[in-house]
């Protein structure tokens, strides 16, 4: 792998990089500043840091504080426990209160593999994106990690974004990284299927499409992070001359980005929707890559997938 | 308005608390008596905060952490100009009305949005924190209700405000000892508060929650501790005011009958003449 760059890390940069000019920006962390690589700016920025402890609640709820006197609060912990410990506080104190609160999910999906249900977060984008007011994002690489970042630092809302713990193959480079804030990124144009993806999934639908393109079979891919609010528009346009859609995801199969792209094409344009997912039940031990690869969420066993559907 | 006009006026607020529960047909009146003198003297003394001044960095915060004493937040936030009492007992819970039974922060001097407990404390925390940062002196209050002690994040939030020092932070806690099941102590017990939360590291006062005098001197005594949090354990009365409803647990969320309401209604005339009569 060439990059070495978790999005977590991207993340730290980038807030680093901000927080120099900007006073309000406050990193919040519960016991989890190294999971969340936020050491460098707890080292850096020890004033605009604060460490509540293993009290997720706690974590949230001060954030909120914090943001209704200004402040620019992003609180980090495990997607795993930040998506159900605080859920209340995310819903109360975030959503409802209107708190400009970034709520940074790390180690988000299955990337504690081998950890057990316990630490798997395949319920938050669900959970998350049923809160009104509370907008979900799902970065694939390090370079939209950034463009994400540094949007959200010019809004005054609440969100949710969820990042994986490993380093991930780039979707993007540095200079070439198209991003418009809550619109997806068209990777590719196709005529035969329609592929939406979001977060570490958009890397394998890609090579995936690649793969098909060799066998004849032309795609679109979509890079859908902004999963609240789904970018309807982009997504019909291609949804309407496809074939087939697929929906590739690092989640549970009810209310993910599965269940959200299919209730618009069901409401928009009726055709068949297959959503590619984690199974609704307790997943099985492995690495990350393990997991990817048993339950056909890498380019070979989407490949595989829309071969079958296709036939 | 001094310490015994407070009391006086005290009685009219009780008589306005009972009034908006009738119109709206539903609150939380055992609560909203109990609360009523802490609340009632903050805003008209210690709280720095007015219509004039609701986006002032430098005013001071409150959150009402058992939100569900919305009733009696209603009447001391009409009586010191926030809402007009007439459009708050017109409205109340009715459909469409912003004015619902917890805080609501799209109305003008309400931070933040509760009714689900143990949420005050946390983001009090959070602006005391805030103040700190920006070097702000302004000062932080919340109120909580006895039972709501039993939600672990206050418990979280209790060790962050130590941990940070927060000597900006004042939380009250409005010991009536009753909760929707009955007694505290019966559902989980509490005892001893006292030491509960020093051992946290908090500085903590008890004091006669239904003495503007006792309640005044805490308020004022928590502005000199530096260092560390100050929690005034107010011991109250759950429906006080009136022998209908005192320290009786059904009255949690009861509405009054025609009768109760006369009943009640004398009673606090009663209250009144009492206080006008102390000297």
């Amino acid at each position: 792998m060439s990059n070495k760059i978790p999005n977590r890390q991207a993340i730290c940069e980038t807030l680093m990089e901000h927080a120099k000019n900007d006073r309000d920006i406050v990193a919040l962390c519960s016991d989890s500043r190294g999971s969340a690589s936020m050491t460098p700016f707890f080292d850096a920025f020890p004033e605009q840091s604060v460490e509540v402890g293993i009290a997720e609640q706690d974590l949230v709820g001060i954030a909120a504080g914090l943001a209704s006197c200004g402040k620019k609060p992003y609180a980090f912990s495990p997607a795993s426990f930040l998506s159900t410990r605080s859920y209340e506080q995310c819903k109360v104190d975030v959503a409802y209160s209107n708190t400009n609160v970034k709520l940074i999910g790390i180690s988000g999906g299955v990337s504690y593999g081998a950890l057990g249900m316990s630490h798997h977060s395949a319920q938050d984008i669900a959970a998350m994106a049923a809160i009104p007011n509370m907008r979900v994002y799902l970065p694939s690489d390090r370079h939209q990690t950034k463009k994400l970042m540094e949007a959200l630092l010019q809004d005054q809302k609440g969100a949710y974004i969820r990042v994986g713990r490993n380093t991930v193959e780039d979707v993007y480079t540095e200079e070439n990284c198209p991003f418009e804030m809550n619109r997806a990124t068209v990777l590719r144009e196709g005529t035969d299927v329609l592929l939406v993806a979001c977060g570490e999934t958009v890397r394998p639908a890609l090579e995936a499409a690649e793969l098909l393109a060799g066998e004849g079979i032309s795609c679109t891919v979509l890079d859908m992070y902004c999963v609240k609010p789904l970018d309807v528009e982009t997504l019909l346009k291609y949804a309407s001359s496809a074939k087939l859609i697929v929906t590739v995801e690092e989640h549970a199969p009810t209310g993910g980005l599965g269940s959200m792209v299919a209730q618009q094409i069901g409401e928009h344009c009726p055709r068949f929707v297959k959503n590619l997912s984690l199974p609704d039940a307790p997943v099985i031990t492995g690495t990350s890559r393990e997991v990817f690869n048993y339950y056909g969420l890498t380019a070979g066993g989407i490949a595989k997938s829309i071969k079958e559907l296709l036939k | 308005m001094d310490n015994r006009e407070l009391t006086i006026h005290s009685w009219d607020l009780r008589q306005d608390i009972l009034d908006i529960v009738m119109a709206g047909g539903g609150g939380h009146i055992g609560g909203d008596m109990s609360v009523l003198a802490p609340l009632l003297l903050l805003y008209k003394r210690h709280l720095c905060v007015t219509p004039e001044t609701v986006d002032d960095p430098n005013r001071d915060r409150f959150v009402l952490s058992k939100g569900h004493s919305m009733e009696a937040y209603y009447a001391v936030l009409c009586d010191c100009g926030f809402l007009e009492l007439e459009d708050v007992k017109a409205r109340f819970n009715k459909l469409g009305s912003p004015y619902i039974g917890h805080p609501h922060n799209v109305l003008p001097g309400i931070e933040m949005n509760s009714g689900s407990l143990g949420h005050g404390l946390p983001i009090c925390v959070g602006m005391a924190l805030a103040g700190k940062m920006d070097k702000r002196d302004y000062r932080v209050y919340t109120i909580m209700g006895d039972g709501e002690l039993a939600e672990g994040s206050v418990w979280e939030a209790a060790m962050a405000a130590s941990k940070f020092g927060l000597d900006n932070l004042c939380a009250v806690i409005d010991r009536n000892r009753l909760q929707i099941s009955g007694s505290t102590e019966e559902v989980m017990p509490e005892d001893p508060l006292d030491r509960r939360w020093a051992a946290f590291g908090w500085n903590v006062l008890s004091v006669d929650g239904t003495s503007i005098d006792a309640l005044d001197v805490a308020f004022e005594t928590a502005k000199t501790v530096k260092g560390r949090p100050t929690v005034i354990v107010s011991n109250s009365v759950k429906g006080y005011g009136s022998p209908v409803m005192e320290n009786k647990a059904g009255w949690h969320h009861k509405v009054p009958t025609a009768a109760e309401y006369e009943q009640i209604k004398a009673d606090f005339l009663r209250g009144k003449e009492a206080a006008q009569h102390v000297q």
